[in-house]
């Protein structure tokens, strides 16, 4: 009997356990690490959706156009051969591309340019983006589930409110994803010590 | 007493015995007023109540209630502006940590910024209570970092080390206050009681982390500036002479809320947590991240960490 409830008791908490184990790699890339009686959610920015561009011309209404990938990458081929921007003679001739040796279409989907494209070659939704950032910097990725990478802002305590977070691409162009040199701000102002260092 | 014809009468008038004790006198009646002079003085920076009023942790909730009311009438008088002056206390099962990566810490300063708009602090002497410093690589010694910097960031050859109370579990500034107006809370962090602080600059000198703060006048705040959404022990406008120090933004992360430094770092450096949560992101540092604590060697048990990636 004794032997049996056990059997029982043990068989339960591997269920509860893998429920649990489920629920948390599920929620891992959009929620970090959650804690039990969560009432107020953790929210990750997301990307719009596909990007637009200036086409170059203006509405009737006299207001600029914008058109997403897809308008003009339909009619054209793609080439693989570009790796910048300088090489294009028009659009995108500006973009600086500083993102180790991967190509446009590393990224880009030449399929459908209105979606982004994994290592594997299946499409990703912009909105997505973590998820293709995640297959080379897997580091990064798994600091970010943890909670350890990445700007937050809200609550620590998610019981008594939301917590909003960045995804890559709010800090990371993904073009040039170094994070650029910046120019300090509000200079100290020590009473004694100011002059000393130079 | 039987009259004795043969001693001569006492003389009558000015004796010399008598005229030493109106000397005397008034010697002391000088030295007297001298010495309480002062108290003339404080008559119009400190009110009676001020004055009079008790510890922290020996006010009644109502004495309390009665002092904030007080600190916000005197915040409207000297700073023009409204203000609400709230008393957030420990929460039950928190003990709050921090941890910050140097690997990805850039030395923008915004935490420091941040820090001075948050806690009201004194707009002339750019205030905070964050200092950054800018450390050769392979050294930890603070004496040689820089905190006076001012070109591009990051330098190739540099990192930066962000200092601030490192909220120790066994506080020397709070062992050398003579007046025990500094402590430490149940949640960990360490306050200080600005209206009883006599301003001796003791824990100052005791703190090996040059995490204390000094008015050395009356904080300057405009108006317009002054964040509203204040504590007792921590953001209110401190008096001149007091100490001040990090309080891990108590008036938010009491409410659960992140630390306003927390919230500006742009680079995502900072991570902030309940020690005693085995899920919190503070934990998920300790657990996976080969943390340090800064001048581990005094013993002091500081409860910010730091870490590089590796």
């Amino acid at each position: 009997m004794a032997c049996a409830l056990l059997t029982i008791g043990a068989g339960l908490a591997w269920a509860v356990g893998r429920e649990l184990a489920a629920a948390r790699s599920g929620d891992a890339p959009a929620s970090g690490p959650m804690v039990a009686g969560t009432n107020h959610p953790v929210i990750i920015g997301r990307p719009a959706g596909p990007p637009t561009v200036l086409a170059g011309f203006t509405d009737h209404q006299g207001d600029p156009v914008q058109v997403t990938c897809g308008a003009c990458h339909t009619t054209t081929q793609p080439n693989l051969a570009i790796r910048s921007g300088e090489q294009l003679e028009q659009f995108h001739q500006g973009l600086h591309y500083a993102h180790g040796s991967l190509s446009c279409l590393s990224c880009h989907n030449a399929e459908d340019y209105d979606t982004l494209r994994l290592a594997d070659g299946s499409p990703v939704e912009f909105g997505d983006v973590m998820q293709l950032c995640g297959q080379c910097h897997g580091p990064q990725l798994r600091d970010y589930e943890r909670g350890l990478h990445g700007g937050m802002t809200g609550y620590w305590d998610l019981t008594r409110g939301p917590r909003s977070r960045h995804n890559c691409i709010t800090c990371h162009d993904p073009h040039a994803p170094a994070y650029p040199l910046v120019h300090p701000v509000f200079p100290p102002r020590d009473r004694v010590a100011a002059g000393v260092h130079p | 007493m039987e009259t004795r014809p043969d001693l001569p009468e006492p003389r009558r008038g000015l004796s010399r015995r008598g005229l030493l004790k109106g000397f005397g006198a008034t010697l002391g009646l000088a030295a007297f007023a001298k010495a309480i002079a002062p108290l003339t003085e404080w008559a119009p920076t400190v009110s009676l109540d001020e004055f009079l009023q008790k510890h922290y942790l020996e006010l009644s909730p109502v004495d309390l209630e009665i002092i904030l009311r007080r600190l916000e009438r005197e915040t409207r008088e000297q700073y023009g502006t409204d203000v609400t002056i709230a008393d957030h206390r420990a929460p039950a099962g928190v003990k709050f940590g921090y941890a910050l990566n140097l690997s990805i810490c850039n030395g923008c300063r915004r935490c420091a910024e941040a820090c001075h708009l948050e806690n009201n602090h004194d707009r002339p002497s750019h205030q905070s209570y964050i200092r950054v410093f800018e450390m050769q690589k392979g050294s930890l010694d603070l004496e040689k970092g820089n905190v006076h910097y001012d070109h591009p960031v990051p330098q190739p050859d540099k990192f930066y080390l962000p200092v601030q109370c490192q909220q120790c579990e066994r506080p020397p500034c709070v062992e050398v206050c003579p007046v025990e107006a500094t402590w430490k809370e149940p949640d960990g962090i360490v306050v200080v009681d600005y209206n009883w602080c006599i301003g001796c600059r003791y824990c100052q000198a005791a703190c090996p982390y040059h995490a204390r703060r000094f008015n050395w006048t009356k904080p300057q705040i405009p108006a317009t500036e002054i964040n509203p959404d204040q504590s007792y022990l921590s953001n209110r406008i401190r008096p001149q002479g007091t100490m001040e120090k990090c309080h891990f933004c108590l008036h938010r992360t009491r409410n659960g809320r992140l630390p306003a430094c927390l919230e500006a770092c742009p680079t995502g450096a900072r991570v902030f947590g309940n020690l005693l949560d085995p899920d919190s992101e503070i934990r998920q540092v300790l657990a996976h991240k080969r943390v340090f604590v800064l001048k581990e060697e005094l013993g002091l048990r500081p409860q910010f960490f730091y870490f590089f990636d590796v």
